[in-house]
Parts: C-alpha cells; structure tokens; sequence
C-alpha cells in the first residue's frame, strides 16, 4: 500500500504542491487526475525521488521512501514511466527492455522475461533490433510500460501513458493496464489529463488543483459527480 | 610520389594517436556534455609518472600498466572530486574546470621534471621499415601505435556492444534520468566513463612522448589536434573518434610535409573551422533523434 | 555618459597623483597593469556579458602587438593610427574567429580558440623574415613631452588607453547595445524572437573583444619594448581568463583587479617560494598553479569573483546603499551573471 502524507513541494516560491495526503491500495489502480500544472507529474516525480519535498512522507508498504536515491527506490520495486520521452532512444528496444532487468533479475532469466514481454506486445516483436527512435509514438508507450512491467515492479507510477496516442490504442492500453492490475497485487497511480478514459478503467480517483487535493474517493463516485467533472476535469 | 605515400603513412600513426584522445573526449562528452580539455595534460602527468618509473628501473611494460591503471584512477578521481560539484550548473563552469586543471598540471610537471624536454623510451625500433631495398616512414613502433590503439577502441566497444556493464552506461550517458529510474546507479559509471577516458589519455602520452618534445607542454597541440579529430567525428562514437582522429592526422601530415610544419595547427583550425561550419554537431553524427 | 567621463577623470586625477610620486620600476608595471585592463575589460564583455568564451586572447594581443610593430619597423605612421591599426588587425582576426564562433556553443567554442592560441605563434616562427624569429620585432615610444620620464610616458599612455576602453565599454553597456548583448546571453532564442540579430550581435562582441586584446598587445610590447613569439603562449591566454574570473566575470572595474593579480602574483610567488626555499624551477611554475587552482576553487566555491565579493560585502555593511557608487555599478551589470553562477 502507498501512504501519501501531507507532502509538500515548492520550486522557488511556487508551490507545486500543498499538503497532499491519500492512500492507494495494491491490486488496483488510482487516477490522479486534474488540469495541466495541477502537480500530477511533481506529484510521481516525488514518489519516485527526483523532486526532493519539503514537508511530508511517503511510505510504501510500511518503509519511508522520501530521502532515498532514485535508483534506490527504483530498486525497491518502484517503476516511473515518466512523461513523453521514457524509452532511450539511443538504444535498441530489447536493450531498452534488459536494462530495466538488470538490477531484478538473474542473467539466464533476463531473456525469457524479454520474450514475455515482446509477446504481450507482438507489434515490437519485429522491431527488437532496431533503435528505439524509429519507433511510433503508439509503439513507444508500449516499450516503455513493457519496460515498466517486465521489473515485476510493486509500484507502478505512470506518467500521462495516453498522451500522443490514438483513442483505439488507450483503450488497448488501459485495458492491459486493468487486466495486470487486478490480476497481480502492484499498486498502480495513473496519472492522466484524459479523465474520462483513466475514471474508465481505475477504482480510486484523486483530483488535484494548484496542488491542492480536492477530491479523494471512489473512481465511480468522481465520474458521477457532474460539478467536479465540469469544474476540474473538462468533460 | 612516394613523398605522399610517407606523409600518408606518418598521418595515419599520428591520427591513430589522435584517435585514442579523441576516444577519451568523447567517452566523457557523450556522458556529461563536458569537453576535458586537461585531457592531454593528465596524460603528460602520467608519463612523467612512467618517465620516473623507467629511472628507477621498473620495467618498461610493467610502467607501461601502472600508468594507464594510474590514468584510470586520475580520470575517476578527477570526475568525484572536480566535476561533480559543477552539476547543474552553467556549461562554461566545466570548461574552465578543466582548462585550470590543464594549467595546474602543466605547472606542477614543470616545477617537479623543468622546462627542458627530455626523452622518453619507445617500445619498438623508431627506425622505418624495409621492403626490399626501400625504407619507408612507417616504424615498428608506429605497428606498435597502430596495435595499441585498435586493441583500446575493439576493447571499448566489446565493453559497450556485448556486456552489460556497457549497456549500464551507455543508458546513463544518453539517457541519465530514466536510466537511474530503472535502477541504474548512474553516478557509478560516469565516474568509470571519466575512469576509462583515463585510460585513453595515458595511452596517449605514452606514444607520443617518444617521437615529440617530451615536457610539460607536449601534450597541447595533441589535445586540440584529438579535439578537432573528436568533433569530425561528432562527438558521441568511438568509431566516430577513429575516423576523426586519422581525418585529422592526416590533413595535418599533409599540411606539414607540403607548407611546413609551422602551419600544422593552422591547418587544423582551419579544419576544424569547416567541420564546425558544415555541421556544427559533427560530421559522423546520426542526425537530431526524431521526437513524438 | 557623463558619470563614465567624471569617474575616468577622477581615475585619471588619481593615477596622475600615483605616477608621480612612485619609482620608475612601479611606473612599468601600473602601465602593464592598465594594459592588461584593456584586454581583460575586453574578455569580460564577450564572457561576462554576451557568453562566450575565449581561450585565444593571447593570440589576439599577438596579432595587435605584431601590427603595431611592422608598422613603426616599416612606416612612419603617427603613433596614435600605429595603435588603432592594432585594434583593427585584432578586430579582423576577431571576426574571422567570431563568425564561426556564432554556431557554437560553450565547449565547442573553447576548443576552437584554444586551437588559435596554440595555432598563431608558429606562424611568426614559420616567417622569421617578416616576424623577427626568436629576436622579435622592436616597439619604441615616442619621446616624452616636457619633463616626464620616458616610464611615466609610457604609463600615461597605456593607462590613458585603459581609461578611454573603460568609458567606451561602460557606455557601451549601458546603450541599448549592453542589453542586446546580455539579451542574447541569457536566451538565443527570445533574443531573436525579440527580432535581435543573434548572429551579428555575437560577432560584433567578438570583434570589439578581440580589438581591446589587440591594443593590450601592442601596449605590453611598448612596456617591454619587443614583440616576439615567446610573449604569448597559451599559458597567457588561460591566465587571461582567470583574471577575468578572479576580478569578476561581466564587470568592467573589476578588471583591475584582475589585472594587479596579472602583474603581481608571479612576483609574489617569486618571494613565496624564495621565502621557502623551493628553488627556481618551482618559482618559475607557482604563479600558474596558483592561478589554475584559484581558476578551479573560484568555479566550484564563488563564481562571482573579487569584485562580487567586494560588491558582497558592500551590501552588508551597515548603513550602505545597494549600489558600489559610481564605479562599480557604471560597469558591472545589477545581477550575478548566469553565464558562471546557477541557472
């Protein structure tokens, strides 16, 4: 389980986040939804220790993460699928995948956990040799929640993952999202300006605005809520 | 003729020198986005070091290893102790770093060894080989040279192509944000990137030391000649360095053998004036990575 | 305006007091001083102020220092045009080197002046003819007016020089020029979204650069009287920029300073390591150390330099205003340059 407590984070005198606190439960995914420059991505960034905050904790599964390095964390089972650019374009795609195992998994496990993951994604199947920057935008959120996946990570954070994406390939991507969801115990926060799409496959829901939590409850109570769907959502 | 075939022959050992250096700047400069212009003078460093060995009776070879593990740990000590502070701070910081570290090193030789430039033992005979009844400028040393820095680049590139460790740090240097967030312990493997440029830097001096004017300043022109090689190359491969490195080296023999040898270094600003005109990232470069 | 001109003649009061009252020995080196001003003022504008940077101003004075000595070798121009011809020839080499400067960013540019500080000697070596060789190329003085000594002179003349770059480089920076410069430092792109031409603004600031180094050339070879390829290696092109940084980078009064540790740390390091019997192969090296080692402290610890830390200082004395008075505020701009500081 994420505990999130009273976290602040400021960039000079602008306050990127006030005080924020939720929980979210393992085996289910969380939306964090909200406008642009309402604190999602600073919100991840913190989690996963690239922002350092200035008050509050973050605990996951009862230890404290804030204070620890960013490849410490990651190490702890915490995947950040940043926003836009994650994959290295430099490297191959099934470079991209092996670095992400390098840490979790034995050298003769690396490669069958590789063709795992090519065969949830059959579209990279081809492309596993090339260079990642030839890839499509559609092809690149799949490499990277692939990359993401294949750590077998406990917490996973992701950053905007419909963003570029045509409304056929997000709902290929939520629903695979769901299914691994539900069918493991990692902890999943999604974090979306597409609402209606992210309410559509999470169970809690946080609404963030300037920083601050408006709302923090069911996914189906934010989504029938007509008023803060139309004050903070926009649809 | 056959002046051109021995300029063309003395620019290839010269350029395989300023391939190796080129390596060095560009190991680091894909990395941290920092030219180590005390490159060179690290490497000066190191052979005096092997100079003082070589005076007391330590074997050639046996210096010859010490030196470049002492390169390796001059390199990394350098990027821990000077460089890391800088981060996130202006691009001109690093530079005129290294450019302080050049002077400091320069200095301390020559306060330590004096001005006067002394020799320096090669490996294998300076003397050209024969064919036949012919002799041409190409040396077993210069076979050494060209042996030397082949084994240097295949080696980098088994250690970046086909290990792990390579992978680990070519993902910190392209990519040093989402490599730390897959739990790549990056700041490790820049300061083995700094560690291995070491390595190229003391290679360097140790063969140029023998066919130059070996004192605390022989190592300037070396540097900007692998500079100018580097930046042909664009900068980010170490096939890139060894094309720039023998491009350079031999424009310069050219421009030695047929003006003089005091235009050398304005043949290769001029050089380096085209390359940085027709591309400013380098002539080898993959053009600018397609972005979604 | 009138505020540079007051301060340059209350500068120039001052420095007529000290002149005459100091031994002719200390005459030389307030002239070297005042040379090395003009050079260093002229490398804080392109670094401090418009961000670039150069590792080749030695090899700029060279090129005004070698202009003013053909001239007086094999004409008979007047004084005044033999050293703005230095300017001048500087100025070209300047823009040579500026216009592909233009394209380049901080370590690119770096590398290619370091390859011209290193690439500009050989070629007075390669044409002893011409150039004079080893021997160089003799500079002469014209004779002292009235009762000054021919020291005194020279000082005048090289801190009179100093003085008229000051008032023109502070003016400069003041105009809307200055903020054309800074303008295009602190961000290429809404420079020219602001419809500057980033280019042209880059180049001029080079050419005016590398002219200040070109008069700074031919006033250090006056003070020694020969000009020859030895007087410029790159060694003094790197010491350059540490004064620069050391006095301040983007400040013009702090060049000063700069200056004074450019005549006087040698000779300090000279007694320093006579004080502790290092010997002179250590002597002749400690004042590069230094300067390298203070190069490198002074990035990591204070980027601001002597004259931020003075300028420091001042605003923490009780009772003081924000500005430095006249001086210091005409020449530096307000902030810490971000050229050397966080971004």
């Amino acid at each position: 389980m994420l505990e999130i407590k009273d976290l602040s984070v400021s960039y000079g005198a602008v306050r990127a986040l006030r005080s924020v606190s939720f929980e979210a439960q393992p085996g289910s995914i969380t939306a964090v939804l909200g406008a642009n420059g309402a604190g999602k991505t600073t919100l991840l960034r913190t989690i996963s220790g690239l922002v350092r905050p200035r008050t509050g904790s973050v605990h996951f599964n009862g230890e404290e993460l804030l204070g620890r390095r960013v490849e410490t964390i990651a190490r702890q089972g915490v995947a950040h699928v940043p926003e836009g650019r994650g994959i290295i374009e430099e490297l191959t795609v099934e470079e991209n995948l092996r670095l992400a195992t390098l840490w979790c998994l034995k050298r003769r496990e690396r490669q069958t956990a590789i063709e795992e993951i090519l065969e949830l994604f059959p579209r990279l199947m081809g492309f596993r040799h090339r260079h990642a920057s030839t890839l499509s935008g559609g092809e690149r959120q799949m490499l990277v929640l692939g990359r993401a996946l294949i750590s077998r990570p406990r917490l996973l954070l992701l950053d905007e993952p419909s963003l570029g994406l045509a409304p056929l390939v997000t709902a290929q991507l939520m629903g695979l999202l769901r299914d691994h969801a539900t069918g493991t115990d990692v902890t999943v926060v999604l974090v979306e300006q597409n609402a209606r799409s992210a309410l559509s496959v999470s169970q809690h829901a946080v609404v963030l605005n300037l920083g601050e939590v408006v709302v923090s409850s069911s996914a189906a109570e934010v989504a029938a809520d007509e008023g803060l769907r139309h004050h903070y959502l926009g649809f | 003729m056959s002046l051109f075939f021995n300029y063309t022959l003395n620019g290839i050992s010269n350029g395989m020198i300023y391939s190796a250096l080129a390596l060095a700047l560009v190991l680091i400069f894909r990395a941290t986005k920092i030219i180590n212009f005390a490159q060179g003078a690290a490497g000066m460093m190191t052979t005096f070091i092997a100079s003082s060995l070589l005076a007391h009776g330590v074997s050639y070879w046996w210096a010859f290893v010490l030196v470049l593990a002492i390169g390796f740990a001059f390199g990394a000590m350098t990027e821990r102790i000077l460089i890391r502070p800088l981060q996130g701070k202006s691009e001109l910081n690093p530079v005129i770093v290294t450019i302080g570290l050049l002077v400091v090193l320069e200095g301390v030789a020559g306060a330590i060894y004096g001005n006067a430039s002394r020799g320096f033992p090669a490996a294998y005979s300076q003397s050209g080989l024969t064919f036949g009844h012919s002799r041409i400028a190409f040396s077993h040393f210069d076979v050494f040279i060209l042996v030397a820095v082949l084994v240097l680049m295949i080696a980098i590139l088994i250690l970046f192509r086909a290990t792990t460790l390579g992978l680990r740090m070519r993902a910190s240097a392209f990519a040093g944000e989402i490599s730390r967030l897959l739990g790549v312990r990056v700041g490790i493997l820049l300061t083995l990137g700094w560690g291995l440029a070491g390595i190229a830097g003391s290679l360097t001096g140790l063969l140029v030391a023998p066919t130059s004017s070996f004192g605390p300043y022989y190592m300037d022109l070396v540097l900007v000649y692998a500079f100018t090689g580097a930046v042909i190359g664009g900068l980010e491969s170490p096939v890139g360095a060894l094309i720039g490195g023998l491009v350079t080296g031999l424009c310069i023999s050219y421009v030695g053998g047929y003006l003089g040898s005091g235009l050398e270094p304005m043949g290769a600003l001029v050089l380096l004036m085209v390359a940085l005109m027709a591309r400013p990232e380098g002539l080898f470069s993959r053009p600018a990575a397609r972005r979604v | 305006m009138l505020r540079h001109l007051l301060f340059a003649t209350f500068g120039a009061g001052i420095m007529y007091l000290v002149t005459s009252n100091i031994s002719l020995f200390d005459n030389y080196q307030v002239g070297q001083i005042a040379s090395f001003v003009v050079v260093l003022a002229g490398l804080s504008l392109l670094t401090g102020v418009n961000g670039q940077i150069s590792l080749g101003h030695g090899a700029f004075m060279a090129v005004g220092a070698y202009t003013t000595a053909l001239l007086m070798t094999h004409t008979q121009w007047n004084f005044i045009l033999e050293l703005l011809s230095a300017v001048g020839a500087a100025g070209v080499a300047g823009l040579l080197i500026g216009i592909p400067a233009t394209r380049l960013k901080g370590p690119y540019l770096a590398g290619m002046t370091l390859l011209f500080a290193l690439a500009l000697p050989p070629i007075a070596d390669k044409w002893p003819n011409t150039f004079g060789g080893d021997q160089g190329l003799t500079m002469t003085t014209p004779n002292a007016p009235g009762t000054l000594s021919p020291q005194e002179w020279l000082a005048w003349i090289q801190i009179g020089g100093a003085l008229i770059v000051l008032v023109l480089l502070a003016n400069l920076l003041h105009s809307r020029y200055g903020r054309t410069l800074r303008a295009v430092r602190d961000d290429e792109i809404a420079a020219s979204l602001a419809g500057i031409n980033v280019a042209r603004t880059k180049v001029l600031a080079f050419v005016i650069s590398a002219g200040c180094a070109g008069l700074a050339g031919a006033f250090l070879g006056l003070s020694t009287g020969v000009v020859n390829t030895g007087a410029f290696p790159l060694t003094l092109s790197i010491q350059l920029l540490a004064a620069m940084v050391l006095g301040g980078t983007g400040s013009l009064i702090g060049m000063v300073w700069g200056g004074i540790l450019l005549v006087y740390l040698p000779q300090w390091s000279t007694s320093l390591s006579g004080h502790f019997n290092l010997g002179s192969g250590v002597s002749a090296y400690l004042a590069t150390i230094i300067f390298g080692a203070v190069l490198i402290v002074a990035m990591i610890a204070a980027p601001n330099g002597i004259q931020g830390g003075l300028r420091w200082a001042w605003r923490r004395l009780p009772g003081s205003g924000s500005g430095v008075g006249g001086s210091g505020s005409s020449a530096a701009p307000g902030a810490p340059t971000p050229v050397l500081t966080d971004e």
